[in-house]
């Protein structure tokens, strides 16, 4: 049996280079978490609708799941596992905490891609803004109304 | 197998010319392909680090936007929010923010989807989508590229480089509306775009209206002529349901469908011309005139 022609290439994650040999239809979803091996990342519809999967590529959140690895090499990749340095807490991940934002927990990951991504852009968002940052990331338990306010409350801690 | 990232037009087009094909943002062919809809092509050219590709030219004709100009680079635009308001409505409305970072116009122009909420916006607008291969340029009115669902006229060596829309006319603007069952993620139950210029007294001079999702492509009314604002609005709409060719599916039935297509188009006239009379609806129109809003 034939091995699977494979593509060599370095994808830069969370300030780290992992060279990797994958094959051309594999998404950057897969990759991050069998490859590379970091699992905070989910699978959820894998269908570019509920954002489980969100990374940020050069600051920006996409859907990993429907985005091909090979076209990431080169560009710098955020996981959920690099929002922080190692062992620290993001004040997002704090705050989604101690509002109850989190019950299965399926959903976080890509809730903290999308959040972070908001406030980098916009620091004083309203509880609109707020829905609509997040408005590709879907949660079965919260009801939203937890995370938004832990968006919030991250956004008024660090306007002071 | 093959992948190659261009970095130049030339560079793409020569990879086409070898049977390549092209990806930008990846969420309709990725997608696609783990659906059995088409299987991954064997041989890829990435586009989407083609930086000349990416920007909005504004000319003394009108403005010219790259093909890998963004749903999010236009609902953010200055000009295109204002002048071609209509569509920044439709950019503003597509998938989350996530889909509009990678979503490209030229990806979804070329993706030829008869639901696509930036397609009827185009066609009231006068657009012309310019397609180049090794052989040359060409440009071509946007509902002449349409042939059916998924499906244009361009040459598999063609590569969408940018969408033409010329100057408004002076007291003109646009508007797209749709019908959605839920804010964010949604694809269009119906849609309706309209462009108008009034005349000095307020009423309507000229007209165009486009459909969304009621037939095998975006579709052009046709036979609407100007009158009152109420009249061209009224006429829009029975106009519009009566030659929508919907289907029925999980969405939405034929009848709902012709039906509220009708809706949408007589509104989307009525904020064209409110839009065109200088009062500033933001985008996306949907959330300004209560379909989708926060309650």
């Amino acid at each position: 049996m034939s091995q699977p022609e494979t593509i060599s290439v370095v994808l830069r994650v969370n300030g780290f280079d992992y060279p990797v040999a994958i094959e051309q239809g594999r998404n950057l979803l897969g990759v991050i978490r069998t490859e590379i091996g970091l699992t905070g990342t989910k699978e959820g519809c894998d269908d570019c609708e509920c954002g489980a999967c969100m990374v940020l590529l050069d600051g920006q959140p996409v859907n990993s799941c429907s985005f091909l690895a090979v076209q990431a090499q080169g560009r710098a990749i955020t996981t959920v596992e690099g929002l922080m340095p190692a062992d620290e807490m993001h004040p997002l991940q704090r705050n989604i905490l101690e509002e109850g934002g989190v019950q299965c927990g399926f959903c976080t990951p890509g809730m903290l891609i999308s959040a972070s991504a908001l406030l980098s852009r916009n620091p004083a968002p309203t509880d609109e803004d707020v829905r609509i940052g997040l408005s590709g990331n879907l949660c079965r338990c919260t009801g939203y109304t937890k995370i938004v306010a832990a968006v919030q409350r991250t956004a008024a801690e660090h306007r002071g | 197998m093959s992948f190659f990232i261009a970095h130049t037009v030339h560079d793409a087009l020569t990879a086409l010319s070898d049977g390549a094909r092209p990806v930008a943002g990846g969420s309709d062919l990725v997608v696609g392909a783990r659906h059995g809809k088409a299987p991954l092509p064997p041989h890829l050219v990435a586009i989407d680090r083609i930086a000349e590709l990416r920007e909005v030219h504004h000319t003394d004709s009108g403005v010219i936007i790259g093909a890998l100009v963004t749903h999010h680079d236009i609902e953010m635009h200055a000009l295109l929010t204002t002048s071609y308001a209509g569509l920044a409505d439709g950019s503003a409305l597509v998938g989350s923010p996530s889909t509009r970072n990678v979503g490209t116009l030229g990806g979804n122009v070329m993706n030829a989807s008869p639901a696509m909420d930036t397609g009827s916006p185009l066609l009231v607008l006068g657009a012309e989508v310019e397609l180049q291969s090794l052989r040359g340029t060409r440009r071509l009115g946007i509902a002449e590229l349409w042939t059916g669902p998924g499906r244009t006229c361009a040459e598999p060596d063609e590569l969408c480089v940018a969408v033409h829309l010329p100057a408004p006319a002076p007291n003109s603007n646009s508007a797209y509306l749709r019908l959605e069952y839920r804010r964010a993620m949604e694809i269009a139950v119906v849609g309706a775009a309209a462009a108008v210029t009034l005349a000095a007294d307020g009423s309507i001079s000229a007209v165009r209206v486009a459909l969304t999702a009621v037939a095998p492509t975006i579709i052009e009314v046709v036979g609407l002529v100007g009158g009152t604002v109420a009249d061209v609005a009224a006429a829009a709409a029975a106009a519009a349901s009566e030659q929508a060719t919907p289907i029925s599916d999980q969405r939405a039935s034929d009848r709902y469908r012709r039906h509220t297509v009708g809706v949408m188009a007589g509104r989307a006239v009525q904020a064209a011309a409110r839009r065109a009379g200088g009062e500033m609806i933001p985008v996306p129109l949907n959330r300004a005139v209560g379909i989708g809003a926060a309650s």
